[in-house]
């Protein structure tokens, strides 16, 4: 990176408006990544008004103490010499606790500008904040902006650049005498090589028994007992212990500067509380959440309403019939894409590639979008609005059960649209193990993607495809798999732990920025596009290769200009003998023709593929979902109804298809735990699958070595289900049993 | 020893002392629950736990459970 390039780290409490801030000042044209080794998620981008700023946006935290992987990365940064100036965002409306973070920056020693955010909801509610004085009691400059509106956020760069070239910053504050004296003889212990503007920080972390800056700092043995020295008496005459004292101590300064730089307003009831008088009302809460979410569905999937709407016309026309459009006709995007095929003289291989493959396979995906547009405008609203956090705060007695939290709702109800925006919106998740957890079970849920499937199911077993009951009966296997694999993973030495601490701030309801809202939406349905037109793209091409390549008498070729090949040209492509060889792992489950098993190849590409393969294998020209010939000749290929369930319940709990496993790669930031999540999936679809097919079998009197092994599986599953909590999955996480066991060793 | 998760809905009081170990304590003390902090519990979720409190001003959701380490008036 070029040396003239100025480093500004953003820091602030959640919810602080940090993000609007960093998608205002750099346009959003930052750079998303995790930090090396965890999964928390790094933004970098530059000033759009001036490249030589670059700005990285830490995570969003309430302290800088050593317990969680945010806190960590926050200060390891801040800490390692690259930041040259730190804006601190504070929530102006929230002053206090937003001035304990505030504190620990200034205190790193680093140049701090401080931006009291929602300057206008502070104007608003009457209070008045003395900017002058905080600026003097915190020791450095203040700055009242509002990133939603965009206010003063051009003087708060500024004095960036000019804090910057100060080097170094004195905290003005200053703890009890008594708590001052121990702190400076901690300094004095401090080896040299700890830079003068550094020393406060340590002396402080040290003080608090930090593991990590004590590992750091590395004291000779003889300074290091003497440090625990003076800790153990400062405790004995406080007493109380140092974490607890240094936080009260920093409690005090803040109430001090308060005092001396806020005056509020006569209080009174603010809207949000009025709104939760009522939203999360012990009685009225769950009925309101219900009917919350039945008006999202009902608007973004419901028959008659805006997103279908979308979906068929993308469907219909884009990709079907043609359209009209104030009066002309256009042909639809596969015709015009044929029209010019034709005209420029492309060969049949050429045609059949991208009319077959591409255009049908990538089209497939992009029907998709208006619906998932709309579910997700939706959804984000509620998330932004603040909503959404009164559904974890409503919901998370059901998720503590099973070893989730009230936070991996959000993700698995936007999986219900696509897996891939729902495994991303798990980084909202703190803890690293509720995280992979979720990343692991979200995809159970049935994706939009999955609905076809559904509905050829449902066609094949009971003749109709759209009765009203079925696809609650698939979400609720998929919840149902999501809590037992819950219950399951967590008494796994994978997942041991304690439940995670489910202490959050509800923030106040606000209408979020039009901008900040289309940010998010467009976040979640670009992942998709992206995908469609990278992985999708190029997994479909596989696909028609697959299923158009293959051996007939003897030769290999492109089958479709073979001479004299039948029609039904599908049964000699790779595909089929793809199919043939893995399909004995099937046969448990009841469906171990190729068909079936190249049908679930091809899900694991994209789910939207398994109907058109359906339709292209059982020679069914232009089958749908909805086509009892399809039925027929999909019902044709299982001995059993058992086999045609079990198929099905494959099919919706393996892996998710591609796009979905490279966001868990991406999302779990590690090999391993990617090839955990989906081995999981795969392996707990295939015992689901085989219990079905097994025990429908067995309903019908045949008895086999496979009933045997279902039956134990079940008795697994069952075991692991009931047992008690093992002994060892109460350990607590190392980092916070040890801590209290003192840092200096 | 009264803690956090006994005061009723409704009702004020001001911390004691926070109990226990580790990350959780720290983490409620990070937020400000700290020894003197007054505090009102506002609601109890519909089905009956966690609970809800306002302190230093704004409003923090915490399940009983984790309310249990922190000993109240």
């Amino acid at each position: 990176m070029a040396a003239s390039q100025l480093h500004v780290a953003l820091a602030g409490n959640p919810n602080c408006g940090k993000t609007t801030l960093f998608n205002l000042i750099t346009g959003q044209n930052g750079y998303v990544g995790n930090w090396p080794g965890v999964t928390v998620e790094k933004k970098e981008a530059t000033l759009t008004r001036d490249k030589s700023v670059r700005i990285t946006d830490l995570p969003g935290i309430y302290s800088l103490s050593p317990y969680s992987p945010e806190e960590r990365v926050s200060r390891d940064y801040l800490m390692s010499g690259e930041p040259d100036v730190v804006i601190q965002v504070i929530d102006a409306t929230n002053l206090e606790r937003n001035l304990y973070l505030a504190l620990q920056v200034v205190e790193t020693g680093l140049p701090v500008v401080a931006a009291l955010n929602m300057a206008d909801l502070v104007e608003k509610s009457g209070d008045k904040i003395d900017t002058a004085a905080l600026s003097k009691s915190l020791g450095c400059p203040v700055v009242m902006i509002s990133a939603l509106r965009n206010t003063g956020v051009d003087e708060l760069i500024a004095e960036a650049k000019r804090a910057a070239a100060t080097k170094g910053n004195v905290p003005r504050h200053t703890f009890d005498s008594a708590i001052e004296d121990v702190l400076s003889k901690i300094e004095t212990l401090l080896p040299s090589s700890v830079s003068a503007e550094k020393r406060l920080y340590y002396a402080v972390k040290l003080f608090e028994r930090d593991e990590d800056a004590a590992r750091l700092i590395n004291l000779t043995k003889d300074n290091a007992a003497k440090v625990e020295q003076l800790i153990a008496q400062c405790e004995a005459d406080c007493d109380d212990d140092a974490e607890s004292i240094i936080t009260g101590e920093r409690y005090a300064v803040i109430a001090h500067m308060i005092d001396g730089c806020l005056k509020r307003a006569p209080e009174r009831m603010s809207t949000s509380e009025k709104i939760d008088r009522i939203v999360t009302n012990r009685i009225l809460g769950l009925p309101i959440f219900i009917l919350v979410m039945w008006a999202v569905y009902a608007i973004a999937t419901g028959a008659n309403a805006f997103g279908t709407a979308g979906t068929d016309w993308v469907n219909d026309n884009l990709f079907g019939e043609g359209f009209e459009l104030f009066g002309q006709t256009f042909p639809s995007i596969p015709g015009a894409i044929e029209g010019w095929l034709v005209a420029a003289g492309a060969s049949d291989l050429v045609q059949s590639l991208v009319l077959d493959g591409i255009v049908a396979g990538v089209g497939a995906v992009l029907g998709f979008i208006p619906q998932m547009f709309v579910l997700f405008v939706l959804l984000s609203f509620l998330e932004d609005c603040g909503y959404m956090a009164r559904v974890a705060f409503v919901m998370d007695r059901v998720f503590r059960r099973f070893g989730l939290s009230g936070k991996s709702f959000i993700p698995m109800l936007v999986s219900t649209g696509c897996g891939v925006p729902g495994v991303l919106a798990t980084k909202t998740i703190e803890n690293e193990k509720d995280r992979r957890m979720t990343v692991m079970t979200t995809t159970f849920i049935p994706c939009g993607a999955k609905l076809p499937i559904i509905a050829l199911l449902m066609g094949a077993m009971v003749g109709d495809a759209e009765a009203a009951w079925i696809s609650p009966l698939f979400y609720f296997l998929g919840v149902i798999a999501v809590i037992a694999s819950g219950i399951m993973l967590k008494k796994t030495k994978l997942f041991a732990g304690r439940p995670t601490p489910f202490v959050m701030e509800l923030p106040s309801y606000h209408f979020p920025s039009i901008r900040s809202w289309w940010l998010h939406v467009w976040e979640r349905v670009s992942a998709y596009i992206k995908k469609a037109f990278t992985i999708i793209f190029a997994s479909t091409i596989v696909v028609w290769f697959l299923t158009n390549f293959g051996v007939y008498e003897g030769a290999f070729g492109f089958l479709p200009a073979m001479e004299g090949i039948p029609e039904e040209f599908t049964d000699y492509s790779v595909l089929a003998m793809v199919g043939g060889a893995i399909a004995f792992i099937f046969a448990p489950l009841g469906f171990d023709t190729w068909q079936a098993t190249a049908m679930s190849i091809t899900g694991l590409v994209a789910k939207e593929n398994v109907v058109a393969t359906a339709s292209s294998l059982l020679h069914i020209a232009d089958g749908t979902e909805t086509d009892p010939n399809l039925w027929a000749a999909f019902a044709g290929m299982f001995p059993t109804m058992g086999a045609i369930a079990a198929f099905g319940a494959f099919n919706l709990l393996c892996a998710p298809c591609f796009a979905a496993m490279g966001t868990i790669r991406a999302q779990m930031n590690s090999g391993k735990w990617t090839a955990i999540a989906i081995g999981y999936e795969c392996a707990f679809a295939w015992v689901v699958g085989l219990m079905i097919n097994q025990f429908y079998l067995l309903a019908t009197g045949v008895f086999s070595v496979w009933t045997v092994v279902a039956i134990a599986f079940a008795a697994a599953i069952v075991f692991q289900l009931v047992r008690p909590m093992p002994k060892w999955a109460w350990e607590d996480d190392k980092v916070s049993t040890s801590a209290a066991a003192g840092a200096v060793a | 020893m009264k803690t956090l998760g006994d005061v009723a809905v409704g009702d004020s009081s001001t911390i004691i002392k926070l109990h226990g170990t580790g990350a959780l304590r720290r983490h409620l003390m990070d937020l400000g629950l700290i020894k003197g902090t007054q505090f009102k519990v506002v609601k109890v979720a519909p089905l009956g736990d966690p609970i809800q409190i306002t302190v230093r001003g704004y409003e923090l959701s915490i399940r009983k459970e984790e309310a249990a380490i922190v000993e109240v008036q």
